[in-house]
């Protein structure tokens, strides 16, 4: 972060903005706000440019077919390799988080190539979509209270050595691998399968992307109350599925 | 048209009398108006049932994410000056509930059909409507329907030369990607508030440019057709320019939009819009939605909103602040279980309202108004609700079941 200033980039909501994903970016720009941060809002639709010099970059969920379309014109655009490479933070949601990969099944039936920041590969399930409310519990090294989100996915995601899973589910799906898994991350890109949108879901989540952006260890405490109320009717929905 | 010759062999007439007295022993027994399961009893002892029932009308089909069924009511209404009509005006929008309507309709010239979007080609298919009117299509109930442009697909292929007269909204780009394989199209200049479903061009995936109301690809030439009706402010344009007032009971810009619509339907079948226009002031609430009921020495205006798109159009149409607004929101199977929608929704318009939010999912509006900076009150129940009001207006805005609630509430 330079200048003060926190740059926070949306990137297509022209393709990849259909499961109201466009909350985790509220809730970002909120969170950031209520520190008394100056927040810039970039929305890169997928004829710009990626900029470079963002500090919290956000892609959504999508279906199939925008999907490969937005593999496409980032892998051509280059700019968020390039930002990684500067020390961004991305994260990363269902058809967002296959394209980080390297590779996914695109609505052709074909593999279709990712960015590969992620090391983590994503086949179509053979099984019935995953739909509904999921209980996790974030890798302890993360320190965070447990995910709670709602999945919506036919896509299975098997991790590679490099990406460490970012939950395990104890209600639901989330990878589809069968061993529990949800999500992944590395140091500074995150992926998962949680819609909700699932930082509105997991506030704490958010805090996390503006401590590794800022470089901080703690925030200013926030009135989180209805987002306390939200998690545990949640929560206690996904542990008695209707 | 009917007379002379009895269009229904014995074996339909016996469905049709079966489904009725299933939908009577339904009725009896409370459990809603019988229509439905009527219908599914009555194709079942014929399955072509529908395509007979319709023969010997003449049918004009209603399809779109919103607005389908008060069209469905401006058409019927503007239609009457033609001949009867048979409508399935209580909403069951799917094979069962229609062929039900149908069947009640023995002595009607015209047969004005709301269709599930998804059901709309095979329902097309059985009933070869002489009209098929589109009005839009966006993002409603994702974790069990098809994907928008999935859907807009469907429509094209099904539609594919289509001997009906397709009345569609040349605003909506997936409207007009589905009906431009029609080769009969009456292009309405609808307009559209939402337009998040359609920033990808259709036909070839390209960013859509979108100055002002136009829209074109950039890349591969599909662009919005020229309309010959349009909707201008409080009035409908006609094919020769003429101007023609618009006077509905229904509030917003989005009932002016299906007044158009609607007018051109009827145009198809000979009813000048001047005509149709001035029938369509007859019709109030429509199956309660816009209905103002008195509770509590309130007014409460029930507007029902099932998706971004919907509470969009809502939102414009609500008196200003300090006019206070109750939000009401379930995601129970027919609302569609995931909720986050409601992220699709710019609630920073509420500004200045007070805001009070109740329903199943009273929790998901808590944290969403949180972040767009929102003033609110989470309530118990619509009497909790009420309460906090002064006496005077209070816009109260449901999706689907939380709709229902409402009306069972206040006795509507």
């Amino acid at each position: 972060m330079s200048d003060n200033q926190l740059r926070v980039v949306w990137i297509y909501p022209d393709l990849l903005s259909t499961y109201g994903d466009q909350g985790n970016v509220l809730v970002v720009e909120r969170r950031a706000r209520q520190r008394g941060l100056d927040v810039a809002r970039l929305d890169v639709r997928s004829d710009q440019p990626i900029p470079t010099s963002g500090d919290i970059y956000l892609i959504g969920g999508g279906e199939d077919r925008p999907q490969r379309l937005a593999a496409e014109r980032l892998r051509r655009d280059g700019g968020l390799h390039r930002a990684v490479g500067n020390g961004a933070i991305v994260f990363s949601v269902c058809a967002g988080y296959q394209i980080l990969g390297h590779e996914f099944v695109n609505d052709l039936g074909q593999r279709e190539p990712g960015l590969g920041l992620l090391d983590v590969v994503s086949v179509r399930g053979e099984g019935a979509r995953c739909v509904g409310d999921v209980l996790g519990d974030i890798d302890p090294r993360l320190g965070l209270p447990p995910l709670t989100g709602f999945e919506n996915h036919q896509g299975v995601t098997h991790l590679g050595p490099t990406a460490r899973p970012l939950a395990q589910v104890r209600f639901g799906n989330g990878n589809g691998t069968g061993d529990g898994t949800e999500g992944a991350y590395n140091d500074t890109v995150f992926g998962t399968y949680m819609h909700g949108p699932v930082l509105a879901r997991n506030p704490l989540i958010a805090d996390l992307l503006l401590k590794l952006a800022l470089d901080v260890n703690a925030l200013p405490p926030t009135d989180d109350r209805w987002y306390e109320a939200l998690r545990t009717e949640r929560i206690a929905a996904a542990e008695q599925p209707a | 048209m009917a007379g002379n010759s009895d269009p229904l062999t014995p074996r339909a007439k016996l469905a049709v009398t079966a489904g009725k007295a299933v939908a009577a022993a339904s009725r009896a027994a409370g459990r809603g108006s019988g229509s439905v399961i009527g219908g599914r009893v009555a194709l079942k002892l014929d399955p072509d049932l529908l395509a007979r029932l319709a023969q010997h009308l003449d049918v004009t089909l209603v399809s779109a994410t919103n607005g389908k069924t008060t069209t469905t009511r401006l058409i019927a209404e503007a239609l009457k000056a033609a001949g009867p009509v048979v409508s399935n005006a209580l909403g069951a929008n799917m094979p069962a509930g229609i062929t039900s309507a149908l069947a009640g309709g023995a002595d009607a010239r015209y047969g004005v059909i709301e269709v599930d979007e998804k059901y709309l080609v095979g329902v097309a298919q059985a009933t070869e409507p002489k009209c098929i009117a589109l009005l839009n299509l966006s993002r409603d109930q994702l974790d069990r329907a098809a994907e928008t442009r999935m859907l807009a697909e469907n429509w094209r292929e099904g539609l594919a030369g289509t001997k009906s007269v397709v009345v569609a909204n040349c605003d909506d780009p997936l409207v007009v990607w589905a009906a431009s394989s029609s080769p009969n199209v009456v292009w309405v200049a609808a307009g559209q508030m939402w337009k998040d479903d359609a920033w990808s061009c259709p036909s070839c995936g390209g960013v859509m440019q979108r100055p002002g109301d136009d829209w074109f690809c950039g890349e591969c030439g599909f662009r919005r057709p020229t309309p010959s009706w349009a909707l201008s402010g409080d009035h409908v344009i006609d094919p020769n320019g003429s101007a023609w007032p618009i006077h509905l009971q229904l509030p917003g810009r989005a009932n002016k939009a299906n007044a158009a619509s609607s007018a051109a339907v009827t145009a198809v079948f000979g009813v000048p819009p001047q005509v149709a226009l001035e029938r369509m002031y007859q019709v109030q609430a429509v199956a309660g939605r816009y209905d103002v009921v008195q509770f509590q020495n309130r007014d409460l205006r029930l507007l029902l909103a099932k998706n971004p798109a919907g509470w969009l159009e809502t939102f414009s149409l609500i008196d200003p602040p300090p006019t206070p607004v109750i939000l009401s929101v379930n995601a129970r199977g027919a609302d569609g279980t995931d909720t986050s929608w409601l992220w699709d929704v710019d609630y920073t318009r509420l500004t200045g309202h007070p805001i009070c939010v109740i329903g199943d999912r009273k929790l998901d509006l808590a944290v969403r108004l949180e972040v767009a900076n929102q003033q609110f009150q989470v309530c118990d129940n619509l009497d909790q609700a009420v309460q906090q009001c002064p006496p005077g207006r209070i816009e109260v805005i449901a999706n689907y079941t939380a709709f229902q609630d409402l009306r069972r509430r206040v006795g509507n």
